[in-house]
């Protein structure tokens, strides 16, 4: 029983499978998609993977301190909890899309809360 | 214990290693992240050895041919000889065999070689003039065809090397060219696939044998910029699923041409790009722009193949 949510969410395939589906939602959200404005598409995917990744419980070596540095320039142009909270809501629609169960979902989104402060450097 | 080769310096990867680790361990200067296979910032070649098919997870078709793959998911089943991404480059010399113009700035140059030159039609090679200086060209003709390799060369104001090939250089002059290089080229698979091809520059893949629908559209300013316009429409009328647009983004649109700039015809022209493959090259910035809209359009991120065309300040 005591698989790791990355195992029962289906590990690296299932990342494959979403992350496509994730970043083409958060570049359509309007409340968000200035952030991605000019970035390139190809380093931001890897990104995007890896962030799944790590929100799928799977292995990362992401550190808070990472997490700041990644996110201070957004931090200055505005990043907020609004913000913060439109990422995880469009990663949540697309596990229910790729028909994750909701306790997963669930799961998914307490490992994305652990980060907020970091992200938002707090 | 296999053994790795690099230049000319051998290193035994032990049993629990990876090739990472090796050279890690041997202090060589690899640039590395998450070890995970996640960030491709390992990313290496093997110039002989298949490398193992786990090495290669996650990596688009076009760099699994060439034998890239992830140093830190690679258990070698092999020695193998590897090549790192900053080490530098091997130059052939060419004969140049032809030098004309295309159109009013455009020069064909065609440069053969002794042997045979592999490549993939889509990729580039640096060109180097005997001072040093070099230059990125993409490859205009497909492998099929001798030992011989075709550029379109747009003269650049001010442009120090595309002066120099357009006024200096003549047939039987020498060139060093390198190895090919790039991950924009096509390979003959899912053949119902619908391509969209899209360039303010130059460059057609080889897709006889493709069923699915081929859409090129190509753009300039004005017209006297297009070149080979005839070719493509012959091309057209040949190929029921080849399509050719030719767009002009400045104010004198001849009959038979498209008006606007080729990414927004394109986007306009295509409403679902779900399961296509795209090619993009050209301007920078129409490149980057397009990779984003084809992709909210549907096509998946490892179907968008892209080469930007970045000119050098003089």
């Amino acid at each position: 029983m005591s698989t790791s949510l990355y195992e029962r969410i289906g590990g690296e395939p299932a990342v494959n499978a979403a992350v496509d589906i994730f970043y083409r939602k958060v570049l359509n959200d309007n409340r968000i998609n200035r952030f991605f404005d000019n970035v390139d598409m190809e380093k931001q995917a890897a990104k995007q993977k890896a962030f799944l990744t790590m929100a799928f419980g799977g292995p990362h070596n992401y550190t808070g301190e990472d997490m700041r540095k990644g996110h201070a320039h957004l931090v200055k142009m505005g990043l907020d909890d609004s913000h913060f909270d439109a990422v995880v809501e469009n990663l949540g629609a697309t596990l229910e899309e790729l028909n994750v169960p909701q306790e997963q979902i669930a799961e998914v989104v307490a490992i994305c809360e652990t980060t907020r402060n970091d992200v938002l450097g707090r | 214990m296999y053994k790795l080769t690099i230049e000319d310096h051998a290193y035994a990867c032990q049993p629990d290693e990876t090739v990472l680790e090796t050279l890690l361990r041997e202090e060589i200067n690899i640039p590395y992240a998450c070890k995970k296979g996640t960030c491709h910032s390992c990313m290496v070649r093997s110039l002989d050895a298949l490398p193992p098919e786990a090495a290669q997870a996650g990596l688009k078709n076009t760099l699994k041919k060439q034998n890239y793959f992830l140093a830190c998911l690679c258990r070698p089943e092999q020695d193998m000889i590897i090549k790192l991404p900053d080490q530098s480059e091997f130059y052939t010399e060419g004969k140049v065999v032809a030098n004309e113009m295309l159109n009013r700035n455009t020069l064909l140059l065609i440069i053969a070689f002794k042997d045979a030159f592999e490549f993939n039609a889509g990729q580039y090679v640096n060109l180097q003039r005997p001072d040093g200086l070099t230059r990125s060209y993409s490859i205009a003709n497909t492998p099929k065809e001798s030992n011989t390799v075709e550029f379109h060369i747009r003269r650049l104001p001010n442009g120090r090397f595309s002066e120099w090939l357009h006024d200096e250089i003549k047939v039987g002059d020498s060139i060093a060219v390198s190895e090919p290089r790039g991950h924009c080229f096509y390979l003959p698979e899912r053949r119902d696939q619908g391509i969209l091809l899209v360039g303010t520059g130059t460059g057609l893949a080889p897709l006889a044998g493709h069923s699915g629908p081929i859409y090129l559209f190509h753009g300039s300013r004005e017209v006297e910029d297009l070149y080979r316009i005839d070719e493509m429409r012959q091309l057209s009328k040949e190929h029921e699923n080849f399509h050719y647009i030719p767009c002009i983004s400045g104010h004198h649109v001849p009959e038979e041409f498209s008006c606007g700039r080729v990414n927004e015809v394109a986007l306009a022209s295509l409403n679902d790009l779900k399961g296509w493959r795209v090619f993009l090259c050209g301007h920078p910035e129409m490149v980057n722009q397009m990779k984003k809209m084809t992709f909210l359009k549907g096509a998946a991120s490892a179907d968008i193949y892209a080469d930007a065309f970045l000119s050098t300040p003089a």
